[in-house]
This record gives structure tokens, sequence and C-alpha cells, in this order.
């Protein structure tokens, strides 16, 4: 009998159509899940973009040489230069208000005093600099000529990094949240009981959220890719289909964990604290702004396993790199495991009402 | 043909502290082709009655069977063959009234058109509107209509007309006779008295988990002896005591006397023969009559003798 009933009059597809209806019907949705990675691109790409000179904050400590050092580092832009006392230097020191302390020393050789927190990687620059410039102004000779070339070619830039990684992270919210929360809202509503109480078969249903998910990304990840490509110039150096593809595991692997950590949840509070748990530390350790690979190396193969890290990884390693499917056998696995465990326990952890 | 439904010694417990027994201990057949209501205060047990039979709640213990078959054995079979409409289901607000029927169609193997059967709850002028901008009765009949559309032979309702304006619920009784007439099955669940006795061929009356009368409307209200009911008050002063029911127990065509604190009522079976004789002893009593009513004895009336207390009052003390 099946085969003679029309593709549209089957329930997944009924299911699916709904999803989208009703998605496409709720204007501020659609601005969240489209709207929101767009603006967090513009924001932080001209965060990164026009980046001023980098400034200097040196205090000079009051003395009868204060003078001199003044002028020879005033000599260069990038320095802000002041004169404090040596208490009032001390506090501004300790409070982060200037990065470097100078104080020269009474003999008549020259001898200068660098005060600074060697943790801080402004204070290391600092210091270099500031010695560089007096040690010069004092008649040092450089042995080699050297010339600056600044490197910003697309694809070794921040905003190159960042794309795949926003990228990630909107795959990742959009997953748990549209299914999550469709799914609590519809048990509050006793729409998922008023489902049970037909034939409807719970595998249609939760596969129908993760199909009508998978379809919403679609122009989600185009606005988003499109954007960086025509703002700033993010190309993807490897093929275009292993991005799709890594896109749809991923989508589907987080589709997978809203629907778990929704699967018994009762109230909108309930899913929210559960979601946010499960995002934090994603958002935090995997690679979203920065490399994962600043994390100390016992927990790393710990981070390497979470599902965004795993996407983040393999979509950078694509866009950026242009590394072909094939080579990230272990990512790609890695997310199709995410998902479909997730949606089995799903399955099995389901409560209706 | 086995019976629609048929369950025996249903008990429904729930493991809270303290534990409350739901349902203690229900019997009911329902026969195809009959309306059948649990009539009860809330927290009588009715919406877990029709949710065990529905499938959608485990019985604690008791035996159930819908259609000749048992939940658990069959499940895809009986759900293809019912229908429902729950207490309260708020269906997808952005979702237009035939999307919804279309979409709870395709779960259907067999099944009618989705257009007819907006047609048969009068919502066809609405198909291409949203959920959320549908009236409370229109919603209603959306949801009876979700229940309709895979043609099931039974159909259950869990207090199809609460909260609903007069004009509503007829409009959702009339839909509920144009079922039963092409002889399917109807199970509802209401504490409205009157829609148990006009909609329906027999009428369970459950209070507090157990079934307490079941019957035609007309049995049930045969059953107190007299049909009709004459209500009076009596006037009071601070001297005057009240009167008990022994001094008017012996009255002709009296079957029974309820003295309540704002006024008396007698279940009364011929009203000209007991009017006379019961304005005649309170002539004897020197008592003057304030106010005095007759009318048909009710369900309502059947629920008091039975229960000992009004439906109001066994709502209020539910809630």
């Amino acid at each position: 009998m099946n085969h003679l009933i029309s593709l549209r009059d089957r329930p997944l597809t009924q299911l699916v159509l709904a999803r989208l209806r009703e998605f496409y019907r709720e204007p501020e949705a659609v601005f969240w899940v489209y709207g929101f990675p767009i603006l967090m691109i513009v924001a932080l790409g001209i965060a990164f973009r026009n980046k001023p000179i980098e400034r200097i904050t040196v205090d000079v400590e009051t003395g009868p040489r204060a003078e001199a050092i003044v002028d020879a580092l005033s000599k260069q832009e990038k320095f802000v230069v002041a004169t404090f006392d040596t208490a009032s230097c001390r506090v501004r020191l300790r409070t982060g208000k200037t990065d470097l302390v100078v104080s020269a020393g009474e003999s008549s050789t020259p001898h200068y005093d660098y005060a600074y927190d060697p943790t801080r990687t402004e204070s290391v620059l600092a210091r270099n600099a500031v010695d560089d410039a007096l040690q010069r102004a004092a008649g040092r000779q450089d042995a080699a000529t050297v010339a600056d070339r600044v490197f910003d070619e697309p694809g070794g830039r921040y905003i190159d990094f960042l794309v795949p990684g926003l990228l990630g992270m909107s795959l990742m919210g959009g997953g748990m949240w549209g299914v999550g929360f469709a799914i609590v809202d519809m048990r509050i509503r006793k729409l998922l009981k008023r489902f049970l109480a037909t034939p409807m078969k719970k595998t249609d249903f939760l596969a129908g959220m993760i199909i009508s998910r998978l379809v919403f990304m679609v122009p989600e990840v185009l606005a988003l890719v499109g954007f960086a490509r025509v703002a700033f110039g993010v190309r993807i150096y490897g093929s275009l289909w292993a991005v799709v593809a890594l896109v749809l595991l991923g989508a589907g692997a987080f589709a997978g964990i809203g629907l778990l950590i929704a699967s018994r949840a009762k109230t909108i509070e309930a899913v929210s604290g559960l979601m946010n748990l499960v995002m934090l530390p994603m958002w935090m350790l995997s690679g979203v702004f920065f490399s994962s690979d600043r994390f100390p190396e016992v927990v790393r193969p710990a981070i390497k396993a979470l599902p965004l890290t795993l996407l983040n990884d393999a979509l950078r390693a694509v866009m950026q790199e242009g590394a072909s499917l094939s080579s990230l056998g272990l990512e790609v696995a890695a997310l199709a495991a995410w998902g479909t465990v997730t949606f089995a326990l799903a399955l099995r952890w389901f409560k209706w009402s | 043909m086995p019976l629609a439904i048929r369950c025996s010694d249903l008990v429904k417990r729930y493991d809270s502290r303290p534990p409350v027994e739901a349902v203690r201990g229900l019997d009911l057949s329902v026969e195809r082709g009959e309306c059948f209501a649990l009539l009860g205060p809330n927290g009588a047990g009715k919406t877990t009655t029709i949710e065990i039979l529905e499938g959608l709640l485990a019985a604690t213990s008791g035996e159930v069977e819908v259609l000749g078959l048992r939940w658990g054995l069959g499940d895809d079979e009986i759900r293809q063959r019912i229908g429902i409409s729950l207490q309260e289901t708020r269906l997808a607000d952005k979702l237009s009234v035939l999307e919804t029927v279309t979409l709870f169609r395709s779960f259907y193997r067999r099944g009618l058109d989705p257009s007819d059967v907006l047609r048969r709850v009068s919502l066809e002028d609405k198909a291409r509107t949203w959920v959320s901008k549908l009236s409370g009765g229109q919603k209603q009949r959306l949801a009876v209509a979700c229940g309709l559309v895979g043609d099931p032979e039974l159909l259950f309702l869990d207090e199809p007309t609460t909260g609903l304006d007069p004009q509503s619920r007829r409009q959702l009784w009339e839909i509920i006779r144009g079922f039963r007439q092409q002889g399917r099955t109807v199970l509802l669940t209401t504490h409205y008295m009157d829609e148990a006795e006009r909609l329906c061929d027999r009428v369970a009356i459950v209070d507090l988990g157990k079934l307490i009368a079941l019957g035609t409307p007309r049995e049930l209200i045969a059953g107190l002896g007299g049909e009709h009911v004459v209500e009076f008050t009596l006037e009071s002063g601070p001297a005057t005591r009240a009167i008990t029911s022994d001094e008017l127990s012996n009255l002709p065509a009296v079957s029974e006397v309820r003295v309540e604190p704002d006024r008396v009522s007698l279940s009364v079976s011929e009203v000209h023969v007991a009017l006379p004789a019961l304005l005649d002893r309170l002539r004897r009593l020197e008592r003057q009559i304030t106010d005095l009513s007759t009318r048909h004895a009710s369900l309502e009336d059947v629920f008091v003798k039975l229960a000992g207390r009004h439906l109001a009052e066994a709502e209020a003390s539910s809630a």
C-alpha cells in the first residue's frame, strides 16, 4: 500500500513541511538563526580588520635623567610616555594602567631599570621595544639590515580563522535551540501527547525534526559563507562539496544532541539550562575564537572529541588548508557517531507527555 | 462483534506522597454505536480513565479491551481505528486549519479527505486561517476534526465543551450527533449534567474514582423515585427553628426530602398531588413559604442523591 501514497501525503513529508512552515512564519526565529551569525561576523570582522597601530604605554620615574628618556622614546609614535613619581608608577603598574616602568640609574654610564610583569604579553613587548629604542639612542649600531613585510593575505588572516568557527558555532546553536525548544514547546502544549494518540511512528517524528533542521540550515550557511566572501574576501580553499558534507554532518550531530537534551525536559527553563550546560564548554573550548591547541596537552584529547571541535577543525582544514574529506576520516566518523548515537538514545528515552 | 470498550476492575494509583488512587476499581462496557458519557466533578478520575482507555496511560491493574484488542499487543491497529480529542491540546499556532488536518490525516492508512472533514465541523471557511486566529469554539472543533480525519470507529472526547459558550457547545453536540448517526461509537467525559442528558444514550456517573451509577439518563432520573423536584424556602425569623425532614416525610407522592440550609427540596412523582398536601401541612405547622418552584428532575439531582452533595460543592472540594 505504502508505495501508492504520494510523497506529499507521507507522514514524514507532512511533519517536515509543518516544521518548515512554523519556522518561516516566525520572523523572530528567522532573525536569530540567520541574522545573528552575520551580525557577529560584521562586528568581529570590523574589530580585527581596522586595527590601529599598537600603542605602548610607558611610565618614566621622575629623576635627573627622566627627561632624556622621554625625549628618546617620544621620537617613536607608538610610545605613550608620561612621568610619575616612584609610588604612582608602582600603583599604575599594579593596576595595569601602564605596560612598563623605566627608571634611570645614577651612574655616569647609561643604565636603565625595567619594571614589568613578565606574564603579560604587552609588557614583554613593551620592554623589548623600549629597550631597542633606548639602546639605539645610546648609540647602538644594528649589525644587519632588516625589512618588514606585512602578511595579511586571504587565508591566513584572523577573519579566515574565524569564519569556519562561527559557522560551526551557528550550526551548534541553531541545531540545539531549533530542535530542543520546538520539542519542549510541543510537550508543554500537549501536542506530543496528541501525536502519540495517533498511529504516527516515533521515528518519523524525530527524523522529521532533524530533516527540517537540515533544510533550515541551507540559507543560514549560504548567508554566512556568502557574506564572509563578499565583505572580507574569505575563500574556501578546499572543495565546496566537502564543506557541504561537513555542514550536513555537523548539523545532524547537533540536531541529535538537541533531541536528546529535549527528550525529557518538561519546561523551557529546564531545557535552556541543559542547553547552556552542554553548549558553554564548547563555546569556550572548541576553538571558535582561538585555536583549541592553546589548552594544556592533557585535556586536549577530551576537547578534540567534542562535536564542535571536530566540526571546527574539519571545516578549517577544508576551508583554510584545502584538505580533502578523505584526509578527515576521523572527524567525519566521529561526527557521524555523535549524530547516530544521540538519535538512538533520544528515540529510546523520549517522553511524549 | 466485540464491544467497543470493555474494562474491568480498573485501578490507577499514582506513587506520590501520599499515594493517590485516581481510579479505584472501575467496570465499564460500551456497546458499538452508542454515545456514552463519563460524568462527574473535576477530580473524579474521568480523564485518568479515558487516557487509560486511549492507551496514553498505563493502568496499575485491571483489564482493558478496545474494539476487542488490548493495549500492548495491537497498538497500531487500535490507533488506526480510534479518534481522540484530549482535554487540552494547543495545536501549532502558525499552521493553517487545513494544514493541521492534513498533517493528522497523513498518520492514518485510511481516512477522510481533509476538506470534507472541515465541512463536517463547519470550518471550511477557515481552511486557510492560522490556528492562532481561531476562537475557542473553532479550536475545539478543529481538535475534533483531527480526531475524525482517520475515519475512526470509536471517538474519545475528553471534556469537549468545557469553557465554551452555549452556541459553540451546541455546534459541537451537532458534530457528535452526526458521527453517532453513522453508527459509530463515542465515549466522552463531561462535568455538565445537561450535556450528558441531552447527548448520550448511557451515562456512567463517577465520583472519587468509583462508578456510582450507570444507565440511560431516563433510568437514572427514574431511580430517584420521582421525576419532579419541588423546592421551597421558608420565612425565617430569629426565633424560628429549622424544619426537619420528619415533619414532611409522609406527604403523598413525595419519595424523598432534603433539608438544606437555605431551602428544602422534595422528590415528587406527581406534582398535582404533592403540592396541595405540602401547602396544607405547612399551614398547620404555621410556616410561611417565601419561594416555591417545581421542575423536572435532572442528572444533577441523581448526583446529589448518590454523592450526597452538589456538583458545584464537589468541584470546589476537589479544587
